[in-house]
């Protein structure tokens, strides 16, 4: 049943972006995000809460720009090498930020996307400073479409990677090794008496989040065709967060909902009043309030009581 | 007698000038049932404690078949063959007790193998077998926290089996049982040890209980041992029926 609504989904939003073709950037960048999300929804089943994993996103469309000036002009190659500096990073940080619980984490996470927020603001020469920097368009099997062709083919891209991806980190989540990590926030004591080391959890954990987000950072950049420091600010990691909460941390899924509910929310709150904020505020103590486990809980709850 | 599996050697640990342990040795041989007793804060858990790494001693030394264990983390010494079970259960409490098993079996086989789901026909028929031992074998799907607290002691312990270890270490096994469940949950935990050939230390305040099925008990007092030996003579000795047992 999970799999044939799943399937409908992604068909649907296949065929939404067909029939509307506007709306291909508003959905990338929506899938941009929820990879983004998904990768903070990991964390929080360890009760570990990120303020920061815009960093990675930024840390990936800044790859990606610096990769373009190197000369590497290859979408895919692009995206893997992206998504590659961002775990990297997400392993160094990473190795001493899982030392951290509960409010100190946030606010480490915080503290260190805002260091790399302000690098990337200042450092002029390198970064492009609040300009940011361009991120051409890549050639796709060595041909170079033009833009609108090339949209295109990187909403379809991104919706194939949701699938792809999703079934991967749906796979960890499901092994010893996933398990594990959502036995960190019932019982870490009990881990260590399993012979089961909390710290390598994590710090695996921490840095296919940061993937995760990387590919999101990375596949945003190509869509805007630009990254500036905005994408590392704190309120873009915030709203991660709110992302995550909203689809629910239950399943894979959830990141995706609440990305795509967000942006298309947020699209057509800005068409009717310039305090979108409001529409999302609303929206978010609605869910918390009588949906705790988020838009995707809805879909659990159902399919638990169908069967 | 052979070697000791444990050993405590000249144990000091004082928390807040109270000595949980004094200078005091300690050593388990292989296939042995000890049972420690003692009044209340007499320093036993802390001796459980020091004996898996989760406190440091001031003073002595802890060795497993020799060597020495007492600067490793828990993890390293329950990767050497020793588990624990608590006297407040350590649960996974919002995992499935199904779960709780397959996690501990999991730990034991191999945790990295992140490819594997963690549920296998193969593990599940395991866990199902060591939760129908311990009488758990209805609330399989359940969610831990749910379960009343007896359950949950038993929980705890199956888990520490599942480790397959060497050596089990019990704090107070029986507390939060049932009267009704109590000696069916001892048979079938001793069964299960002899089965496995593992050697167990427990602490113990049920004296029925330690009479019945301790091969060895030591008796723990303001960090001391105040008597050793089998249940019949430690419980034949005058000064222990009047201060731990209450019996003048």
């Amino acid at each position: 049943m999970r799999i044939i609504l799943a399937a409908a989904a992604v068909v649907m939003l296949a065929a939404l972006a067909f029939a509307a073709p506007w709306l291909q950037f508003v959905l990338t960048l929506a899938i941009a995000k929820g990879f983004a999300a998904l990768g903070v929804a990991v964390l929080l089943r360890a009760g570990l809460i990120s303020i920061g994993h815009a960093m990675f996103f930024a840390a990936s469309a800044y790859g990606a720009a610096f990769l373009a000036r190197a000369g590497i002009n290859d979408l895919g190659l692009l995206l893997i090498l992206s998504v590659l500096v961002s775990a990297l990073i997400g392993a160094i940080a990473g190795s001493f930020l899982v030392r951290y619980r509960a409010i100190f984490f946030a606010m480490l996470n915080l503290a260190v996307s805002m260091v790399f927020y302000a690098l990337c603001a200042k450092l002029y020469g390198v970064t492009g400073g609040t300009d940011g920097l361009p991120v051409p368009i890549p050639a796709v099997f060595g041909i170079v479409f033009a833009e609108p062709v090339f949209k295109s083919i990187l909403f379809y891209l991104s919706l194939m990677l949701m699938v792809l991806v999703g079934l991967v980190v749906h796979r960890y989540l499901d092994s010893p090794l996933g398990h594990a990590l959502s036995a960190v926030h019932s019982n870490e004591i009990r881990l260590e008496y399993l012979g089961i080391p909390v710290w390598a959890v994590l710090l695996i954990a921490y840095t296919i989040s940061a993937a995760l987000a990387g590919l999101g950072g990375a596949i945003a950049g190509l869509a805007i065709g630009r990254v500036v420091p905005d994408f590392a600010f704190w309120t873009a990691s915030g709203h991660l967060v709110l992302i995550a909460v909203l689809g629910g941390i239950g399943g894979v899924p959830g990141a995706f909902i609440g990305a795509l509910f967000l942006e298309l929310l947020h699209s057509a709150a800005v068409t009717v009043t310039d305090a979108w904020n409001l529409f999302v505020g609303i929206t978010l103590i609605v869910v918390i309030m009588f949906m705790p486990q988020g838009i995707y809980g809805l879909f659990e709850r159902k399919e638990a009581q169908s069967s | 007698m052979s070697r000791p599996i444990l050993e405590a050697k000249n144990l000091r640990v004082a928390f807040n000038g109270v000595k949980a342990a004094d200078g005091a040795s300690i050593a388990i041989h292989d296939g042995e049932f000890l049972a420690i007793i003692g009044p209340n804060g007499s320093g036993k858990t802390t001796l459980l404690n020091i004996c898996t790494g989760y406190i440091r001693p001031i003073s002595g030394s802890v060795l497993l078949d020799g060597n020495d264990i007492t600067r490793m983390s828990p993890r390293a010494i329950a990767r050497r063959g020793v588990a624990r079970a608590f006297q407040i259960p350590q649960l996974f409490s919002a995992q499935r007790v199904i779960d709780n098993m397959m996690l501990a079996l999991a730990a034991k086989d191999g945790l990295w193998s992140a490819i594997r789901p963690l549920e296998t026909a193969e593990r599940r028929d395991e866990a199902k077998a060591l939760l129908e031992l311990v009488g758990l074998d209805g609330d399989t799907d359940r969610i831990s926290s749910t379960l009343p607290e007896g359950h949950r002691k038993l929980l705890d312990i199956a888990v520490a089996l599942a480790l397959k270890p060497r050596l089990l270490l019990l704090d107070e096994p029986t507390s939060g049982v049932s009267a009704l469940e109590r000696f069916p949950l001892m048979e079938a935990l001793m069964s299960a040890l002899r089965q496995r050939r593992i050697t167990a230390l427990f602490v113990e305040h049920d004296m029925d209980v330690v009479a019945r099925y301790a091969s060895r008990v030591l008796v723990w007092n303001a960090g001391n041992i105040m008597a050793e030996g089998r249940p019949d003579e430690v419980f034949g000795n005058a000064q222990v029926r009047e201060r731990v047992v209450g019996v003048a």
